[in-house]
C-alpha cells in the first residue's frame, strides 16, 4: 500500500502544460500578430471591436474561475462578487483617471467631476492615485481587506449557504447606492470615463489593446494554474472536505474558518485584478457594475460551464457572454429571459455544466463499444456505465443530484 | 548578568504556557500547551453537568469519569442524553453549568472544537461522518495527526512514515483493497469502519465512539468489539451503543445514563440485574 499512487496527482499535467504554453502563444503571438500586422481588409485582420470583446471576456472568465474556487470546491456561493470586480475596477480607474491630466474639458488638475461638483482638491482618499505603483496596491488590498473582514465575521458565525449568499448580494447593492452618491467621489452614477492613457500610453492605440489583451489572458491562465495548483494541495483536499462534511473538519482538529477565508479572500483578489485589466478595454466604470444582477450573471456563467471545474467556467463564461453581445444586438428585450432560460434548464439537466455533459458524452462514448458487444439488450446504454456509480454516490451525499443553487443553498 | 539571563527564558516559558500556536491556526481561547496532565489515571471527569435546550433537560447533574486506558460503554434509552454529553465532551455544546475535564487541568467547557479535537478527543458520529467525495486514502490522509493550519496544509507533502501510516491503518480497518476508491461507494459498515481509521489516523488519547456498529454485519460487528478491545490500553474509548450483545463482547463497565443522570454503573451483569435499570431500559 505504501507505494500507492493515492492522491498524488500533479498539479499540472504534461498536457496542460502544453496547453497553458500554447494559451500563452496565441495571445502574445498569434493575436498581435492577427491584430497589427494584417490589413484592416484581409478577412484573418482582428478587428478593435473583436479584440476589445475577447478581452473583456478573458476578464470576465477569470471572476468566473475565481467564483468556482470559492463556490465549486468551498461551497460558499458568493451572489456579490461583483463587488470585487468593481472595486478593482475603480481602483485601477482612479489611476486612469489621474492620468487625464490636463486633457480632460475643464482642463483642469482634478478629474472632470470634481470640477463639475465645484470641489477645490482631491479628497484623501485620491493621494498617491497619480501612481501606477499605488494604485495597483489599492486594487489588491481594498478588496481583500473588504473580504477579509466580511468573510472573518460572516464565517466566523457560521452564516452558511441561501444566508450567505442573500448577505454578500446585499453588501453589493449597499455598495452600488453608496458608489451613487456625488458626494462619495467616485463620480456618481456616472462613474469613470474618457481615459486617454495608461503608462502614458493612449488608452485605445490598437498596440495598447494588444497588450491589454495579453495580460487579460495571461491573468486568466494564472488564476487556472493557481486554483488547480491549491485544489490539489492539501489545502484544497481540506476545502472540499469542508464543503462535504464540515463538522467532521473541526473534529479532525482543523479550523475551517481560515481556510474558508484564505480562499474567499484569493477570490476577491482574482476579482479585483481582473476588473483592474477590464476598465482600461471597455473605457468606463460606473456603479451599475456592483448592480445585484450582474453579480447573479457570474454564478450563471460558472453553472453553465460546470462547477467545481476549474476550466468550465471559462467556457460558460465565454459562451453566456457571447451570446448577450449577439442577443442584445438582435433581440435586446429577450435577453434576460434567454439567461433565466439558460439558468433553469442546466440546473436541471446538467449540474455539472457543459464540462460535465462533455465528460459524460466522452466515457459514454469509451464505453459504448464494450456495452454493445457484451451486452446486447441495453435500452438505456449511453450513459450506464460510468453514469450508475455517480448516481450512487449523488444519492448517498445528494450532492450531485440537487444542482448548483441547491447545493450552494 | 542574572537577570539578563533570566528573562528570556521566562519570556519564552510565558508564551509556551499562553498562547499556543501550534494548533490549527489563531483561536479566541488559549490552548494549554502540551499533554492533558493524567498523573491521577482519570483521563475524563464530568461533574455535575447540565444542559437544557428550551426548559428540557437533556443533561441533569450528570457526573462521570473515565480512567486512563479504560474501555466503557455507555448505554439508556432514546433521549437518555448520550449524544448531548459527547457534544459537551467535543465542545460543540456548551454546559449551562457544571465541569468537564480532560485530565486534570484541561477545561473542556472553555475550547473550541478544533482545539479539542488537537489535544487527543476523537470522536465518531452516529451517522457515519466521512468524506464522499474523497478516496479512502485522502480520508485518512486528512485525519492523519499533524500541523492542521493553513499554511502547512498549503505546502504539505507525504513523507514515506506517513504512508506506512495510513497502509497501517488501512490494514487495521481492513480497506487496504479500496484505498483508491471514492469514500462515498463503501457500503455502510465500510464507512464505520473508515471513520474508526480516521479516528486512529487522529492518535486520539479518547475516543468517543457513537453507535459505531450500527449497520454492520453480525461478522464486522464481532470484528469491531476485537478491534475496540485491542484498542484499550493504549487509548481510552468510550462507547455508546444499543447492541447488547455487541456491549457484551466488549465486556467492559458499564454506564446507564437515563433522563440525564447516570442511573447505574458496573459490570453488563450487575446493570442488567439492577431493578431500576430493567424499569427504564431493559424491562421495555
Amino acid at each position: 500500500m505504501a507505494n500507492s499512487p493515492s492522491t498524488r496527482t500533479v498539479a499540472l499535467s504534461a498536457k496542460s502544460r502544453m496547453a497553458l504554453m500554447a494559451g500563452l502563444a496565441l495571445a502574445w503571438g498569434v493575436v498581435p500578430l492577427l491584430a497589427l500586422a494584417l490589413p484592416a481588409g484581409n478577412p484573418l485582420h482582428l478587428s478593435d471591436y473583436a479584440l476589445t470583446l475577447s478581452g473583456k471576456i478573458l476578464c470576465y472568465a477569470t471572476v468566473a474561475v475565481a467564483l468556482d474556487l470559492i463556490w465549486g470546491y468551498a461551497g460558499i456561493l458568493s451572489l456579490g462578487h461583483g463587488l470585487f470586480f468593481a472595486l478593482g475596477g475603480y481602483a485601477f480607474g482612479m489611476y486612469l483617471m489621474r492620468s487625464i491630466g490636463h486633457d480632460g474639458n475643464y482642463q483642469s488638475d482634478l478629474p472632470d467631476f470634481m470640477v463639475f461638483l465645484d470641489w477645490k482638491e482631491l479628497p484623501w482618499f485620491w493621494h498617491g492615485t497619480d501612481s501606477f505603483v499605488w494604485s495597483m496596491l489599492l486594487v489588491l488590498i481594498v478588496p481583500a481587506v473588504l473580504a477579509w473582514v466580511f468573510g472573518f465575521f460572516a464565517f466566523r458565525s457560521r452564516i452558511k449557504g441561501v444566508y450567505f449568499s442573500i448577505i454578500t448580494q446585499a453588501l453589493t447593492y449597499a455598495t452600488m447606492l453608496l458608489f451613487f452618491r456625488n458626494e462619495t467621489g467616485f463620480g456618481g452614477n456616472n462613474g469613470f470615463t474618457d481615459f486617454k492613457r495608461v503608462l502614458g500610453f493612449p488608452i485605445t492605440a490598437p498596440e495598447t489593446r494588444v497588450v491589454l489583451f495579453g495580460l487579460s489572458a495571461s491573468l486568466l491562465m494564472g488564476a487556472i494554474v493557481l486554483g488547480r495548483v491549491l485544489i490539489t494541495s492539501k489545502f484544497g483536499r481540506v476545502l472540499m472536505a469542508t464543503r462535504d462534511a464540515e463538522s467532521r473538519v473541526m473534529f479532525l482538529g482543523y479550523q475551517p474558518l481560515y481556510y474558508k477565508l484564505t480562499v474567499w479572500t484569493l477570490s476577491a483578489m482574482l476579482c479585483a485584478l481582473a476588473g483592474a485589466l477590464y476598465v482600461p478595454q471597455v473605457g468606463i466604470i460606473n456603479p451599475s457594475e456592483m448592480s445585484p444582477a450582474n453579480s447573479i450573471e457570474i454564478a450563471i456563467w460558472v453553472a453553465v460551464g460546470g462547477r467545481g471545474t476549474l476550466i468550465g467556467p471559462v467556457f460558460g463564461a465565454a459562451l453566456v457572454n457571447l451570446a448577450k453581445s449577439w442577443f442584445t444586438m438582435s433581440f435586446p428585450e429577450y435577453w434576460l429571459f434567454f439567461l433565466g432560460l439558460m439558468f433553469i434548464l442546466v440546473t436541471l439537466w446538467l449540474p455539472d455544466g457543459i464540462v460535465g455533459l462533455w465528460r459524460k458524452l466522452r466515457s459514454g462514448r469509451a464505453a459504448a463499444p464494450a456495452a454493445a458487444s457484451a451486452a446486447p439488450p441495453a435500452p438505456a446504454v449511453p450513459a450506464t456505465p460510468t453514469a450508475q456509480p455517480e448516481a450512487k454516490a449523488a444519492g448517498m451525499s445528494g450532492r450531485t443530484v440537487e444542482g448548483p443553487v441547491a447545493k450552494g443553498a | 548578568m542574572k537577570v539578563a539571563a533570566k528573562v528570556p527564558r521566562n519570556q519564552d516559558q510565558a508564551e509556551r504556557e499562553n498562547w499556543d500556536d501550534s494548533g490549527s491556526g489563531r483561536m479566541a481561547h488559549p490552548v494549554i500547551e502540551g499533554e492533558p496532565d493524567l498523573s491521577h489515571g482519570v483521563i475524563l471527569y464530568l461533574e455535575d453537568i447540565t444542559v437544557s435546550f428550551d426548559g428540557f433537560r437533556a443533561l441533569n447533574k450528570l457526573t462521570l469519569s473515565i480512567d486512563v486506558g479504560e474501555l466503557r460503554c455507555v448505554i439508556g434509552p432514546n433521549g437518555a442524553g448520550k449524544t448531548t454529553m459527547m457534544d459537551v465532551i467535543t465542545g460543540k455544546t456548551r454546559p449551562d453549568s457544571g465541569q468537564a475535564f480532560f485530565g486534570q487541568s484541561m477545561d473542556l467547557t472553555k475550547l473550541a472544537e478544533a482545539e479539542i479535537a488537537h489535544a487527543g478527543i476523537g470522536r465518531k458520529f452516529q451517522k457515519p461522518t466521512i468524506f464522499e467525495h474523497h478516496t479512502v486514502f485522502e480520508n485518512l490522509e486528512l485525519a492523519m495527526k499533524t500541523d492542521k493550519r493553513v499554511r502547512r496544509s498549503l505546502f504539505a507533502r507525504l513523507r514515506s512514515e506517513d504512508y506506512d501510516r495510513i497502509a497501517q491503518t488501512l490494514t487495521t480497518i481492513r480497506l487496504e483493497n479500496e484505498a483508491d476508491r471514492e469514500a462515498g461507494l463503501l457500503s455502510h459498515g465500510q464507512k464505520q469502519w473508515l471513520e474508526i481509521g480516521m479516528l486512529l489516523m487522529q492518535e486520539p488519547r479518547l475516543l468517543l465512539l457513537d453507535e459505531p456498529v450500527a449497520g454492520m454485519t453480525d461478522d464486522e460487528t464481532e470484528r469491531t468489539a476485537e478491534l475496540f478491545v485491542s484498542l484499550a490500553g493504549q487509548h481510552s474509548l468510550m462507547v455508546v451503543e444499543h447492541d447488547m450483545a455487541f456491549v457484551e463482547a466488549l465486556g467492559s463497565k458499564v454506564t446507564v445514563l437515563h433522563e440525564g443522570s447516570v442511573l447505574a454503573e458496573g459490570d453488563l451483569a450487575t446493570v442488567q440485574a439492577d431493578q431500576r435499570v430493567i424499569e427504564v431500559y431493559l424491562g421495555r
